[in-house]
């Protein structure tokens, strides 16, 4: 009897049990997916608003003329549109040949005590705030030539830009099999014409990745130009001059307290949007396979890349 | 006969031999050639590699002299003075609100992103790769968005929303009793500008722990679930006992992508200056080491003391984000390198 009425009591309790675990699971699972839920609102509210003011503020004027009288809502961005592409062209110009020899390096006589720490430190300066990026340039060509330049701003940006790119070619170079490099010094073939020739030839997709991920990243970046190219209203006249660039008419426009000047800056960052969403979603759609996956996942293991 | 073989042997010996040589001035002037311009090449591509170095170097070293007529005149009491006066005569800098300010706007925009990234990591680490794979990629396209965007959308849409339905009532209920919620809210302040900042850590600290939690080894998930585990248990017993250093790494990772960033805190934070802007409430408004810098770095005039100053501020940005970012980089690769080893055995 009484093995029974135990036996009956443990059933309970183990009902009650399970019940309690399933209802606690049951919440975490509600919790976690509105965890999701709540990550992606303001992503959604980001693009509808930017969306949606800034097709208002678009017209054939408004890509194409310089601006208008401060608060007169005349007037457009051409100038800044104009400015970005420079400043991302000339950074990219600095930006790209030190970060591909940089991930050369690492990946081809990466074996070593000073390799090792270069890649540490490679990570460590990816997270350098980039204003102290934008003073140093400040400092070091702003001051020195006694003007703002363009050179400072594309040498800050290529600062940005430079570690990421080195990151990923690194890590895109390691991923061509051995066995090609045995080939070619089988052919007899020098190692830099190795190198050139048939590991990056491997690797070139994963590179174009990570260049163009990179040129994403600063293509939006504000504050360093902030104190090397300042901003302008007119069309570029030359390096020695400030200009203009579209994160930092965002800015400017957002600061003045005119509607017409906020609904300039929607458009601003309309095309800016469809500049860097652009970039970044044609990366995943062209160039997305497994080898770059890989790559980008390995870099995203090691914490050093977000943006994916 | 003889002499016929004894020819074509000959013959065949002076072929070998010509070859050889041949083969030899080759390899010598492969040796010479290929010695010489892969040399340059090494050099070349070593002279790129450690520019990140020098690069870094000449960075701290700039900073240092060119802030150092600061820290002579207010020495200590830079980062401990309260008081900040950039008129001509009444000199006077302390960087210490803009520090707390620092702090605090990214402590509280860890509270909120941390736990918010490790749920999503949950969830598409855990979901089957045709829903978690688009999920995890909506969420990283929050990097993608400038963080000058951020700002603009805190500014202009955020910003009102915010202030009506979630500060307004915190306001109200709790407003008068805890000194948190005091002050009346107006919208740009702390708690705004950390949710936006939380936000814009959350694609960071969710795609590392992700990959953190992703790399837990199956066999440890399925005996979980063998004894009978719930989801939720698996993840207690075998995900997070295993991922732990690696998720306190991410959250570093994404605490020290808080503390520089500057253009969204910049626009939404209130920017107080000198006293007032030591935090005291969420809803005042206060000043970031990155914001003050943004403000005033081009008004500055390199003649007087304040340009040096606001040299002296990036210089302690610099130092709080390198030693948040080595120590969280260390706590990442250790992870990694465990979770290796566990996966060779």
């Amino acid at each position: 009897m009484t093995t029974n009425e135990r036996r009956q009591e443990y059933r309970t309790l183990f009902k009650q049990n399970v019940k309690n675990r399933l209802l606690v699971d049951k919440v975490v699972r509600i919790v976690v997916f509105s965890c999701v839920i709540i990550a992606l609102i303001p992503l959604c509210s980001i693009l509808v608003e930017v969306f949606k003011n800034g097709i208002s503020a678009m017209s054939y004027e408004f890509l194409t003329t310089v601006p208008g009288a401060v608060g007169s809502g005349e007037g457009g961005i051409g100038p800044a549109i104009q400015g970005t592409l420079i400043i991302i062209g000339l950074s990219s110009l600095i930006g790209i040949p030190i970060g591909v020899m940089s991930g050369i390096y690492l990946s081809e006589y990466g074996d070593n005590k000073l390799a090792r720490s270069v890649r540490f430190f490679n990570d460590v300066f990816m997270e350098f705030p980039s204003i102290v990026l934008g003073i140093f340039a400040f400092l070091v060509i702003v001051l020195v030539l006694g003007h703002f330049s363009v050179w400072a701003g594309a040498f800050a940006l290529s600062l940005i830009m430079f570690p990421i790119v080195a990151r990923t070619t690194e890590e895109s170079l390691k991923m061509v099999p051995i066995t090609y490099r045995e080939a070619g010094t089988a052919l007899g073939l020098k190692k830099w014409v190795i190198t050139f020739r048939i590991v990056i030839t491997a690797a070139k997709s994963g590179m174009i990745t990570g260049i163009l991920l990179s040129v994403s990243r600063i293509g939006g970046e504000t504050a360093p130009l902030i104190m090397t190219i300042l901003g302008s209203s007119q069309f570029f006249r030359s390096m020695d001059v400030p200009m203009d660039a579209l994160p930092l008419n965002i800015y400017k426009l957002s600061q003045l307290p005119y509607e017409s000047a906020q609904l300039q800056g929607w458009g601003s960052a309309l095309v800016l949007i469809i500049i860097i969403l652009g970039i970044n979603l044609s990366v995943r759609y062209y160039f997305a396979n497994k080898t770059i996956n890989g790559v980008l996942g390995k870099l995203i293991k090691q914490g050093v890349l977000n943006k994916k | 006969m003889y002499t016929i073989h004894y020819i074509i042997y000959e013959h065949f010996i002076d072929n070998i031999q010509s070859r050889y040589n041949c083969v030899k001035k080759n390899t010598i002037n492969y040796h010479k050639q290929g010695g010489l311009s892969d040399k340059i090449f090494k050099i070349g591509a070593t002279i790129a590699g450690t520019f990140v170095l020098m690069i870094i170097a000449l960075l701290v070293f700039q900073l240092i002299s060119e802030s150092y007529p600061v820290w002579e005149k207010e020495g200590f009491s830079f980062i401990i003075g309260t008081d900040w006066n950039p008129v001509d005569g009444r000199e006077s800098f302390g960087a210490l609100p803009y520090i707390l300010g620092t702090l605090v706007v990214a402590a509280i925009a860890m509270l909120i992103g941390v736990p918010l990234s490790i749920g999503i990591a949950m969830f598409i680490s855990d979901a089957p790769s045709k829903i978690g794979a688009p999920l995890g990629m909506l969420v990283e396209l929050l990097a993608a968005v400038p963080s000058v965007i951020y700002g603009l959308w805190g500014l202009l849409i955020f910003r009102l929303y915010f202030k009506d339905w979630v500060e307004q009532p915190l306001h109200d209920l709790f407003g008068d009793s805890i000194f948190l919620f005091s002050g009346t809210p107006f919208g740009l302040d702390i708690l705004t500008a950390s949710v936006i900042l939380a936000i814009m850590i959350i694609p960071t600290v969710s795609a590392v722990s992700r990959e953190i939690m992703k790399a837990v080894p199956q066999q440890q998930k399925e005996a979980a679930y063998m004894l009978g585990a719930t989801k939720w248990e698996m993840f207690k017993i075998a995900v997070f006992p295993y991922s732990k250093t690696g998720l306190v790494g991410a959250s570093i990772l994404g605490l020290g992508r808080a503390v520089g960033e500057t253009m969204a805190v910049t626009m939404l934070i209130g920017n107080a200056t000198g006293i007032t802007a030591i935090p005291s409430s969420l809803f005042g408004p206060s000043q970031t080491t990155s914001s003050i810098i943004a403000n005033e770095f081009v008004e500055a005039s390199p003649a007087s003391l304040h340009l040096p100053a606001l040299i002296g501020v990036a210089l302690v940005l610099l130092l709080i984000a390198i030693a948040i970012n080595v120590v969280a980089h260390l706590l990442v690769t250790k992870m990694m390198k465990i979770k290796e080893g566990a996966i060779n055995n």
